[in-house]
């Protein structure tokens, strides 16, 4: 099998830190913040290597988008076994406002570029939440896009002949579906367990390659379309009013203005 | 009756709590039930039944108290470990280790030698497990990277005024800093210490050392001459019942001609090599003390960058050791670094040494600068306070002790960063020296170079210390606080240390703690959300996460001790020292009796467990790599 895998990785804030918004309420705090890689990213970088380890692909891609500081990501991904990185360079203002779109736009070129045959994305990041740049990339691309989970139970995913096979877990038993090459394949939580990217493979990541691209040399715009006016923090929880009677409740109900 | 030696807590024949002493009847049938209970525990059980009539919950599972060569549910697991050489190998990634790595390169380049430097960090990135106060003396700095400004050394705040003072519970009785006592602040420097780390990270890989975060160092590697070999990183991969997952691969190990111990204060490593190499044969045992932070944005109107607070006296009562420190940090927005310290020889088992903190901040001073501001970061970590009287021996065969891991800290100082430095500095040269002389004739495989300590000796770290031995012992009197602070102001000012005798400390501070019959509980406030906060709020700021799946980290050597004793005996003081609320009594399921739980998920990796407990039953290892909080400049 010839395939070649595109995976995309996210460098975000790490899922245990308490979230701070900036003094100047634009964004939130990241200078100096614990990052690591989206953990749905991790699951398909884990399932891209699983398919090189069944020879099913031949080799496994990982791209980032952002900063500098992507690289460390990109070299973790090495770490769990990818065969060579992409860094695509975006920084500064762009990369604050880099969204789905742009990534996607991104993606689809790479994917050109690099002549892949399956591109396995997260299904959404931890930061924003979008759940979109799957569903964008393979509109983009006009290739089939499935996500093997579907906020259903894990499964499997494989390739025979030409064709990629997807087996889902849903309520009546399990699903079966073939969908053609080339495709874009969503990873939700429980695909995987995705393995450590322990010290050995770290040092031998550090010679593995990753190229140093930029947007426009991909012919790619990353101005964003959209525009964020400001960022607070959720309001404070109100405590609760406690009542003895109904006939205080029903009171306190018409003192609020609600019946 | 039943003659149980030593440890027994609950004999399995007689049903009695015995405390540790002798008691006289049938030995033997006691010692014959013990050894037939232990041969069984070595099978996974939900309960273990050892030298107790009842059943006490299983807690410990790690491999460091059942080993797996005996566990049935790892045979056949492959145990092979991937070996690399490097010429140095630095355990910790803090100020003491990386000043040691940008050392030895500087030199190597110097000299035009190869040389491998490889530092393995437990943080995620190099700065996450960094807390201190901080105010830097910039003396080991200065001497190690001259140029620190021009390469961007985030030292942003100078001291411009100085403070200290005595609090009473409404009051403020300021004492005056007069020029030569160890506080005076005049050319240091407010810092956030997790960034100068961080930035000496950067200053480290430009010169071409191997940092790795994410991995720490869990066992010592030795030769077979018995020196020093290096290091091998965690396992991953072992269930939260001590069996092997799916992903389970075993550590790498990293050799080197000499490895730095560099883990800060009670460092888990050298806890090991104080015991194989009897390092603290000659010394004092180390004292220490906690120290809890917090970071806050205050109000513009009253923040005054370069401004250094400290006080001594209310919360505390004076034979408790401890104080706090309020730093006004001049970093673009108005932020302080404010904290409080308990010197953990304290006696009394109610006392919880985080709602003193809090407490603290509802002092009338404190709450002048704190109110109308908002609380961004919480921390806490051991520092050492035992000075010069409890340096251990600081050299064996294959491998070196630096930074606050034997204790360095300048206590009336409050400063132990530039020893720490310093010493790494020193480490590095006199390893430098050994490693490259082409004709060295080692005795052993591990490289040992007591030249280090003599280096030691020469330096200024030995001078400071030496002059400031004797504050912290005068605080063991009657008067306590008042009887330490008349003996600095009266020897030290005068004589700097030339007294010619030197005090001691009160032995191990797990030793101190009185029965919690015989003291008092305290009575805290509860805290308001404004300016104190509860454990759990305070806990979820300091981005602390473990891998949930793994063995619990703190483990215990039984069992059945935390019930048997800590909390008959004591009260249970580990559910008050811990500044994470990892330790808790919680009902048994049954309805009688209680049990510990460990959440070991809120682990800060302060360390204060291990040195505090009173049964001293608790051991602190490293947990998989990359686990434990992610300070952002603490």
């Amino acid at each position: 099998m010839s395939a070649r895998v595109l995976v995309g990785v996210k460098r975000v804030i790490d899922y245990a830190v308490k979230i701070r918004v900036k003094p100047d309420r634009t964004g939130v705090v990241t200078d100096g913040v614990k990052h690591s890689m989206n953990p749905f990213c991790e699951i398909a970088v884990e399932e891209a290597v699983k398919l090189k380890e069944k020879k099913l692909v031949k080799e496994v891609v990982a791209v980032s988008c952002g900063p500098q500081q992507v690289q460390e990501t990109i070299r973790t991904a090495l770490a769990m076994g990818a065969d060579r990185g992409i860094h695509v360079e975006v920084s500064g203002k762009d990369y604050e406002t880099l969204g789905p779109l742009q990534v996607s736009k991104i993606l689809a070129a790479l994917a050109k570029k690099e002549q892949a045959d399956l591109i396995i994305l997260g299904k959404q990041a931890i930061d924003d939440d979008c759940n979109q740049t799957g569903q964008m990339t393979a509109a983009l691309l006009d290739w089939p896009q499935r996500s093997p989970e579907d906020g259903t139970f894990a499964s499997e995913v494989n390739i025979e002949a030409d064709k990629l096979k997807v087996v889902r877990e849903i309520d009546g038993g399990l699903e079966t579906i073939k969908i053609n090459l080339p495709a874009v394949v969503t990873a939700d939580l429980r695909l995987n367990t995705p393995r450590y990217a322990t010290l050995p493979n770290i040092m031998k990541a550090k010679k593995k390659k990753i190229a140093n691209v930029k947007p426009a040399d991909l012919g790619v715009d990353v101005s964003s379309r959209l525009e964020v006016l400001k960022v607070d923090e959720p309001p404070q929880r109100q405590a609760g009013v406690k009542v003895e009677t109904v006939h205080d409740l029903v009171g306190k109900l018409k003192e609020a203005g609600r019946i | 009756m039943c003659n149980c030696m030593g440890m027994v807590l609950s004999c399995s024949v007689c049903d009695v709590i015995v405390l540790p002493f002798i008691c006289i009847f049938k030995a033997r049938r006691c010692i014959r039930a013990l050894k037939a209970v232990r041969a069984e525990h070595v099978a996974p059980q939900v309960y273990s039944t050892r030298w107790s009539s009842s059943t006490v919950p299983r807690i410990t599972t790690h491999y460091t108290v059942y080993p797996r060569d005996k566990d049935p549910r790892w045979e056949g697991m492959e145990m092979e470990r991937f070996a690399d050489e490097a010429d140095v190998v630095i355990v910790g990634g803090g100020p003491a280790g990386l000043s040691a790595a940008i050392r030895l390169k500087q030199l190597a380049n110097q000299h035009e030698k190869e040389l491998r430097v490889c530092v393995v960090e437990k943080a995620s990135q190099i700065g996450a497990h960094t807390l201190s106060g901080a105010c830097l003396e910039p003396t080991a700095l200065n001497e190690l990277i001259p140029d620190w400004k021009e390469r961007g050394a985030p030292l942003n705040t100078p001291v411009t005024e100085d403070k200290f003072a005595i609090l009473t519970e409404k009051y403020r009785i300021p004492v005056p800093i007069l020029p030569g006592l160890p506080m005076n602040n005049h050319g240091n420097y407010l810092v956030r210490l997790g960034h100068f780390v961080r930035w000496l990270g950067e200053q480290a890989e430009e010169l071409g050392v191997e940092l790795y975060p994410g991995y720490a160092a869990a066992e010592v590697l030795f030769h077979e001459d018995g020196s020093v070999k290096g290091i091998a990183t965690n396992d991953v991969g072992i269930g939260k019942d001590g069996s092997p997952k799916d992903v389970f691969e075993r550590g790498m190990e990293l050799h080197a001609k000499v490895t730095l111990f560099g883990e800060g204060c009670h460092g888990h490593l050298a806890k090991q090599l104080y015991k194989q190499f009897n390092l603290r044969e000659n010394c004092e045992p180390q004292t220490y003390a906690i120290g809890l932070k917090e970071l806050w944005v205050i109000d513009e109107k009253k923040w005054r960058p370069g401004r250094t607070e400290h006080s001594v006296g209310w919360p505390l009562n004076r034979n408790t050791y401890g104080g706090s420190f309020l730093y006004h940090l001049n970093e673009g927005e108005p932020l302080v670094a404010l904290g409080f310290v308990v010197g953990l020889d304290y006696t009394n088992p109610y006392l919880s040494p985080f709602r003193e903190f809090q407490r603290w901040k509802h002092h009338p001073s404190i709450m002048s600068t704190l109110e109308g501001g908002n609380r961004i970061a919480y921390g806490a970590r051991a520092l050492n306070e035992g000075g010069f009287q409890s340096i251990p021996k600081l050299t064996f065969p294959g491998g070196m002790l630096i930074g606050c891991s034997p204790g360095f800290m300048n206590v009336p100082k409050i400063k132990g960063t530039h020893t720490a430095m310093k010493s790494g500095m020193l480490a590095a040269e006199t390893a430098f020296s050994k490693i490259t002389d082409e004709n060295l004739q080692s005795e052993t495989a591990g490289l040992y170079i007591p030249e280090y300590k003599e280096a030691l000796e020469k330096s200024w770290i030995w001078k400071e210390l030496y002059a400031v031995r004797n504050i912290r012992p005068s605080f063991h009197n009657y008067f306590g606080l008042y009887g330490g602070m008349l003996y600095t102001g009266i020897f030290y000012w005068f004589l700097r240390g030339k007294e010619p005798w030197t005090l001691k400390h009160n032995g191990l501070d797990s030793a101190q703690l009185k029965p919690a019959k015989d003291c008092a509980p305290i009575e805290y406030p509860k805290p308001d959300g404004k300016i104190s906060f509860d454990l759990l709020s305070s806990v979820a700021l300091s981005g602390t996460n473990h891998e949930h799946d793994q063995p619990p980290h703190l483990t215990l050597k039984d069992d059945s001790v935390p019930v048997a004793q800590n909390l008959a005996i004591y009260d249970g003081p580990e559910q008050r020292f811990c500044p994470a609320g990892v330790y808790e009594y919680v009902p048994l399921e049954t309805g009688d009796g209680m049990r510990l739980q460990i959440n070991a998920q809120n682990c800060v990796h302060c360390k204060t467990c291990d040195i505090k407990d009173p049964s001293q039953n608790i051991n602190w290892v490293v947990p998989e790599g990359s686990g434990g909080p992610a300070y952002n400049g603490m």
